[in-house]
């Protein structure tokens, strides 16, 4: 952790050298993002509500979600750029240095500039919670802490699926961007209105409902109480994505150069 | 002539190397215009009345989208003319007996175009066999067809002559990231790839008909969807050209001045 900590550290040095460059994609970050609370905003001057949930009740949504997708960007990202590692032959270099290899390839690229997205949820998510008209108690606020941690983990998962898969092609799979930023993209609104298949998928199959679906009916009163429990659950996601990754380091022949 | 022509040919023929890269992208892209079908159906369900355009019109809007995202996504500006310029390896392209800006247009369109052909058909087909209100449509009528056909390369054109001038802006600002990814996003959400034009409040949709965004994937797509006919798409049309012509102009006269007063970085 206090090596993640110097990672950290030095990441930021290195950058604030470039400071115009960083503030302005750090613009852009937050324009792209907005974008899309934009086009909701125009649907819903269209539209009074969707599948029964409000305006309001959908930004609450879209914040809780990009909260989550944003904090696992920031932690996880370093396996964005895993396929050059792999290719360049550096995932050699990691292996030999004596601390875990998830660790190290972690470190190896800290992205500062997401800051502007996730400046972009902290608005969303304050904003949502102030005009979501929920009554909040203290069960609600630990149902929404625990949304937090689960997505987190999950959205962290699927990062680290994504970098596992590139031991086996070596090249990154753009497919995978449907489950990552696919899923921040549509997981603006609740997952129930994209029908009942694409629910029980995102129930079983990769656990979306679970950080925000379910536990969002419980912030609307609408579920039942065990529901705030479920993101806990939706945290042994990770387990599997860390066999795989196991499984994919154990597989790895350097690519050399 | 000859010789962007000897360009386009080439960079035409390059970009269809890259057939795994499209394969994966056709893959990622039907999943995209499923989920955004599927939001749109919500949408309907929940409220028919308000919708602007028929439920129908949106499927086959959201698939030609997705067929022809190559053509119209801002985001796909060429790095390598942004490192050109970054790096100082401009000044070979400067040795050559041809016209910057005319060698890049014709380069950009040609990247643009073979993308495109690759991904296109698997799409169209596909969703033209999918059952009825979710999948492709065909035309109203042979003319729209035209129609269409002409406006989507008025549309590529006016896209082109758009990121022309931001690589031409990065010019003068050496590091392009900025004004790059404020470009984009403006492009996408102006231009209907957020969501439709026809979605937007009645006010500021006039409004945005007009700006040169609306000229690039919205007329095609919508005269294709049967949303954009008749007198409006004559005037849309018109407005094409129009944005066509004053975009290529404001390029050339920034090449022009770019030219001027250009220095090299590093070596």
């Amino acid at each position: 952790m206090r090596l993640y900590g110097k990672f950290f550290v030095m990441h930021l040095k290195s950058l604030l050298e470039y400071k115009t460059s960083f503030f302005l994609t750090c613009i852009g970050q937050f324009l792209v993002s907005f974008n899309v609370f934009l086009g909701m905003y125009f649907m819903f001057q269209r539209f009074s509500n969707v599948e029964g949930f409000t305006y309001n009740e959908v930004l609450l949504c879209f914040g809780i979600t990009l909260m989550e997708f944003s904090l696992a960007e920031s932690v996880a990202r370093g396996f964005d750029t895993f396929d050059n590692m792999i290719k360049q032959g550096e995932f050699d270099r990691v292996l030999v240095r004596p601390r875990h290899e998830i660790l190290l390839v972690l470190g190896s690229r800290i992205e500062f500039s997401r800051i502007g997205r996730i400046m972009q949820a902290v608005v969303m998510f304050i904003y949502g919670f102030a005009v979501s008209g929920v009554r909040w108690t203290p069960a609600k606020v630990m149902a929404v802490l625990f949304m937090l941690i689960g997505g987190t983990v999950v959205f962290s998962g699927l990062f680290l699926i994504y970098a596992s898969i590139c031991f086996f092609t070596i090249e990154g799979l753009e497919f995978m961007n449907v489950f990552t930023d696919g899923a921040r993209e549509y997981g603006k609104y609740p997952v129930s209105i994209y029908g009942k298949r694409i629910l029980q998928i995102c129930t079983f199959v990769i656990p979306y409902a679970l950080i925000q679906y379910y536990p969002f009916l419980f912030l609307l009163d609408r579920g039942k109480p065990w529901y705030c429990l479920l993101p806990l659950a939706a945290c042994l996601f990770i387990i599997p994505c860390f066999l795989l990754w196991k499984l994919g380091v154990r597989h790895y022949t350097s690519s050399g150069s | 002539m000859k010789k962007y022509l000897a360009f386009f040919r080439l960079r035409f023929s390059m970009g269809l190397q890259y057939r795994a890269a499209a394969f994966a992208g056709v893959v990622t892209q039907f999943a995209w215009a499923g989920m955004e079908i599927m939001m749109f159906r919500a949408f309907y369900r929940t409220d028919a009345a308000s919708f602007p355009m028929t439920f129908q019109a949106t499927c086959a809007y959201v698939w030609m989208q997705q067929a022809f995202l190559t053509l119209f996504m801002a985001w796909m500006m060429e790095n390598e003319i942004f490192d050109l310029i970054v790096n100082g390896n401009i000044s070979y392209e400067l040795c050559r007996p041809v016209n910057i800006y005319n060698m890049w247009f014709s380069r950009s369109l040609a990247n643009r175009l073979s993308k495109a052909v690759l991904r296109c058909l698997p799409i169209l087909l596909v969703a033209a066999f999918l059952p009825a209100p979710y999948g492709l449509m065909l035309p109203a009528s042979p003319l729209a067809f035209l129609l269409f056909l002409f406006t989507l390369f008025a549309g590529v054109g006016v896209t082109v002559a758009f990121c022309m001038l931001v690589y031409m802006l990065s010019f003068f600002t050496i590091s392009p990231a900025g004004i790059r990814i404020v470009a984009v996003s403006m492009v996408e959400f102006l231009s209907g790839a957020t969501i439709p034009l026809p979605f937007f409040p009645e006010k500021v949709r006039a409004f945005l008909e007009l700006l040169p965004f609306a000229s690039m994937q919205n007329v095609p797509l919508r005269i294709y969807s049967g949303d954009l006919s008749g007198a409006a798409a004559g005037r849309a049309l018109f407005l094409q050209l129009f944005w066509l012509f004053a975009l290529i102009g404001m390029g050339r006269l920034l090449d022009a001045f770019a030219m001027k007063k250009i220095t090299i970085q590093g070596g």
